[in-house]
């Protein structure tokens, strides 16, 4: 059957489309203000006599001057240069989810019963929309076993931040907030993980994964002190392992004082099956534009969900959504809140296709889209390591993955001299996505990180590996074919190397005429 | 008990299916692929969630029906600002942001999201030439944390740790910034209560080479033109400080960018440039510095630059990546997560069809249209607009102390009549008095504005 699967011929589009402001022509309009009725004008003066002298634009900016048409076209030109999920098996994208994002929930967010709501209305013309964020807080409760849960964080990230704040502002109230000043993380939670605490003011201690795919006890209880204020850890890491110890880690922690912080970025193995509450976890986060399947939106607008326990749940952000039994309500009255991460509650827009996700297949079928979520993994799984040459899963040797794995083309390369860089540009020439490697530093050399979703089908799957089956066999076969790609992207290759030199960056088009 | 349905979401959700790969892989269970999670981390009961709406008919049905419990913006006029703006979003946006190559890609690069990374590019590139500087990153979370990034850009630049900011600022920002820069120590500087300009003594009395930066808004939240830009850059920069200005983008098609004024970052919210206001949703931030690395070297956020091959072609790339928790986890000088890259793609979208004429024309539109109102609204009996001696771009300050009513009264009779009056300023700036927030934007017509002041007498008579 393998010889005989046919791979696409594909070929991006490719249009050599000019910058914006190549497309400039003096005069040219994309689109017309009203002009200013008489009256007003006669009411109100001459602008420019209105206009302070010091603050007045001396010279308009350089903007492009293109008609409606072009403008259109240009950035329909721009799209199909673009590989967005909804076209085609985004697998690749490891640790992201890339799921279907429900086209339904899109005409929800474009009504204007919600597109054209202001933050500061009457609570009274608010009632739909509120329900619709206190509930899901309800669904998300269930889901995780947290007691509340803030929508402020605009993206995982955020979240992350978020909870480091609380844990800062838990330990002050405990007048621990100057002792307790480091915060233990590992190598293979997401960087933010270190990162946003270190924001927060904390030093981090980051632990190293053995054999097994994660830490072990004797490398935390080496690190655990009066100083822990937390441990920021996500589970599964980007292994697709589960740490099985988890608990032991949690108590570890909770004996030293601190706290326990799940990064649930990713949590689409997990529901209806592991949670962050039976693991004793304090406070986590999950991405709603991940999981919950709200679009991605080409790096945003996000959510990062704040889930906390009880203890928590008066640091959260302001303002916080309640109901008393008759009407929904904003309640800013929480006088040890961390304050505001976000302007106003953050982007809602996500919460409201998440809220109709859940509602769209209910508990059954949140378990049914982990369920499938690994056993989409693991048959991907098997027929890497069985028909895909020079690939390897290093740890955990025999144990399955849950959603995910990362694994490393460190034989390949040794074999052919063809590394990860070069099969996932390859990649694209049969019309996948660029995938995601791994983040920084690699531990796992040459890494490869795909991640299955309940959304593809078994096809797709045989798909995706047939794909990297042939890549390989041209790797061993004729890696300059390999390492030359792409031949068929919108581009061809270009060496964009590191740059280290910040005199050297061109991030806007006047920068580039002046050089 | 067994689970049949069909997902439509989920292609291998059937069972013929869904057995074939069980077998392929030598079980009968999908649970025994995660038998290595332990029994006492399962979870063992049922999620007490509603039951699901497995028809598309049923969904739409119910979400709608929540939905149609608000009343929008579009159903009765709105007179709300305060940093989240209804202004007319052109069809081309909503078009291509709606795309599902820009609306469901992620963190694709150079290659197979050549054209997502070349929009970016052109988002950074317009909004250089609308703040007149260099160096634009991709965008923040919103404008507010562009403000907070941009605050602590100067505390790593000149490494003082006092921030100077303006009473008038907005209160909802300034919540986020105490939190962001917790170790840093934020000062108000006072302004003069005719003009609600920045008070200079006040300024030279609190600035010293403590000072990191001086942060002003302009237009600033409560919608004055603040006018000393210059003069309050010369005193900022001979005390060693940075000069942060957060500036609207749909002012500077008529006022001049901050960069022209000494300002050495300035950064804000472009929700105004296409954004619909999504009940908060819309929002991103922008920042921009003029091309210097010790500037450059301290923006938390992506840079996508420009790179050039054999063929000529032009290709981006994340770059200088050492700076971002991407590149070096703690070791960066933020953390950075999935921001806001749709709104840049729209965004860039907004501008190149507004050119610099619609971007003249949006401002002119604003200015004739906000000043109309504060006109005629002032001709009511009991009403004044505070500041006055100020030219204010969009919002302005509706005081009722002289009606004997107050805001949240007067918002209650005008929603009674189908307007959303401006935003109760009396728990933010109590030495305001009796005050709201009035905002007016292109789409308002002089129709509504005359329905406005028609309401509001007969409310205070």
């Amino acid at each position: 059957m393998a010889k005989d699967f046919k791979l696409r011929n594909y070929h991006q589009a490719k249009w050599d489309e000019p910058i914006i402001f190549e497309l400039s022509s003096p005069g040219q309009r994309g689109i017309l203000l009203p002009k200013i009725d008489q009256e007003i004008k006669d009411t109100v003066g001459d602008m420019k006599d209105l206009l302070p002298k010091t603050m007045s634009r001396k010279k308009k900016p350089n903007l492009p001057e293109i008609a409606q048409p072009q403008v259109l076209r240009h950035y329909l030109r721009l799209s199909q240069e673009t590989l967005g999920q909804e076209l085609n098996i985004d697998i690749g994208l490891g640790t992201c989810t890339m799921k279907y994002s429900p086209k339904i929930n899109e005409t929800f967010v474009k009504n204007h019963k919600f597109s054209e709501l202001h933050p500061f209305q009457d609570e009274e013309t608010l009632q739909g929309v509120l329900e619709i964020i206190y509930k899901f807080e309800g669904f998300l409760k269930e889901i995780s076993g947290m007691d509340a849960f803030s929508f402020q964080p605009g993206g995982g990230g955020q979240g992350v931040y978020s909870n480091a704040s609380i844990l800062k502002a838990y330990h002050k109230d405990h007048g621990e907030g100057k002792q307790r000043d480091e915060i233990i993380t590992t190598m293979l939670s997401h960087p933010v993980n270190a990162a946003a605490p270190r924001t927060k003011g904390f030093k981090v201690i980051t632990l190293m994964p053995t054999e097994t795919g994660y830490p072990d006890i004797e490398s935390l209880k080496a690190v655990v002190s009066e100083r822990t204020a937390g441990m920021f850890i996500t589970n599964p890491e980007d292994t697709g392992i589960f740490n099985p110890i988890i608990h032991e880690f949690v108590d570890i922690v909770h004996k030293a004082g601190g706290l326990c912080i799940y990064d649930q970025a990713d949590a689409n193995g997990l529901f209806g099956i592991a949670r962050a509450k039976e693991a004793g976890i304090d406070m986590c986060h999950f991405n709603l534009h991940k999981a919950f399947s709200s679009p991605h939106g080409s790096m945003g607008p996000g959510c990062g969900a704040q889930g906390v326990t009880e203890k928590l749940a008066k640091y959260l952000p302001v303002p916080v959504i309640k109901y008393d039994g008759k009407k929904y309500f904003l309640d800013y009255d929480h006088k040890d809140s961390i304050g505001k991460v976000r302007s106003f509650y953050g982007a809602i827009a996500v919460v409201v296709r998440a809220y109709a996700w859940i509602m769209a297949i209910g508990a059954d079928g949140l378990k049914e889209v982990s369920e499938l979520s690994i056993l989409n993994n693991n048959y991907l799984m098997k027929k890497f390591l069985q028909e895909v040459k020079g690939i390897g899963m290093p740890w955990a040797k025999g144990k399955n993955r849950l959603e995910q794995v990362r694994y490393s083309w460190e034989k390949l390369k040794e074999d052919t001299g063809v590394g990860t860089d070069d099969i996932d540009r390859r990649s694209m020439d049969y019309g996948l996505q660029g995938y995601f490697q791994s983040h920084h530093p690699w531990i796992i050399q040459e890494p490869f990180t795909p991640e299955c979703n309940e959304t593809y089908a078994k096809q797709e799957l045989d798909e995706y590996f047939q794909i990297f089956k042939k890549i390989s066999e041209e790797a061993y076969t004729d890696s300059e074919l390999v390492k030359t790609a792409p031949h068929n992207g919108s581009i061809s290759f270009i060496q964009t190397g590191e740059i280290t030199d910040p005199e050297n960056l061109v991030v806007t088009w006047r920068v580039y005429k002046k050089n | 008990m067994k689970n049949n349905i069909v997902y439509p979401y989920m292609p291998n959700s059937v069972e013929s299916i869904k057995k074939e790969m069980m077998e392929e892989l030598g079980i009968q269970k999908v649970e025994e692929l995660y038998s290595d999670i332990p029994d006492h981390l399962r979870f063992k009961g049922k999620m007490n969630l509603p039951e699901p709406l497995l028809s598309e008919i049923e969904l739409k049905e119910h979400v709608q029906g929540l939905l149609e419990k608000n009343i929008s913006c579009n159903d009765y006029p709105s007179f709300l600002g305060a940093g989240c703006y209804q202004h007319y979003v052109p069809a081309i946006c909503d078009e291509i942001n709606s795309r599902s190559e820009f609306l469901t890609a992620y963190c694709g690069d150079t290659y197979a999201d050549h054209g997502k990374c070349q929009a970016i590019f052109e988002f950074t590139s317009l909004m250089g030439e609308l703040v007149d500087m260099d160096v634009v990153a991709l965008p923040t979370y919103d404008g507010g944390q562009a403000i907070c990034t941009s605050l602590r850009m100067a505390n790593r630049i000149t490494d003082r740790k006092e921030l100077l900011v303006p009473r008038t600022m907005n209160p909802e920002i300034f919540i986020q910034l105490k939190e962001f820069v917790d170790f840093m120590d934020i000062k108000f500087i006072d302004y003069d209560h005719k003009s609600g300009q920045m008070n200079i003594e006040d300024l030279k009395n609190k600035i010293s080479y403590q000072t990191a930066a001086v942060f002003i808004e302009n237009p600033s939240y409560l919608g004055f033109i603040e006018e000393k830009g210059a003069e309050i850059s010369k005193i900022v920069h001979e005390n060693g400080a940075l000069f942060v200005v957060s500036a609207a983008p749909d002012s500077l098609g008529v006022l001049e960018s901050p960069a022209n004024y000494g300002a050495d970052v300035v950064c804000g919210d472009i929700q105004s440039l296409g954004m619909h206001m999504g009940f908060g949703s819309g929002q991103s931030g922008y920042i921009a510095s003029k091309n210097d690395p010790k500037f450059i070297m301290n923006f938390p956020n992506h840079f996508y630059s420009l790179y050039t091959n054999e063929q000529g072609e032009f290709g981006f790339s994340r770059s200088l990546n050492e700076r971002t928790s991407y590149g070096s986890r703690e070791n960066a000088i933020e953390y950075l997560g999935t921001n806001t890259g749709l709104w840049a793609i729209t965004a860039g979208v907004y501008l190149s069809l507004m050119g610099p004429l619609g971007m003249y024309e949006l401002g002119e539109n604003i200015m004739y249209k906000s000043h109309y109102a504060q006109k005629i609204l002032s001709e009511l009996k009991g009403v004044k607009i505070l500041f006055n001696e100020s030219t204010n771009f969009k919002e302005f300050i509706v005081n009722f102390d002289g009606t004997g009513k107050g805001v949240v009264e007067i918002n209650k009779e005008l929603l009674k009549r189908g307007i959303f009056g401006g935003k109760d300023l009396c728990g933010e700036f109590k030495e305001l008095g009796n005050s709201a927030l009035f905002c007016v934007t292109e789409i308002m017509k002089k129709s509504d504005i005359d329905r406005l002041a028609k309401e509001l007498s007969e409310i205070i008579s």
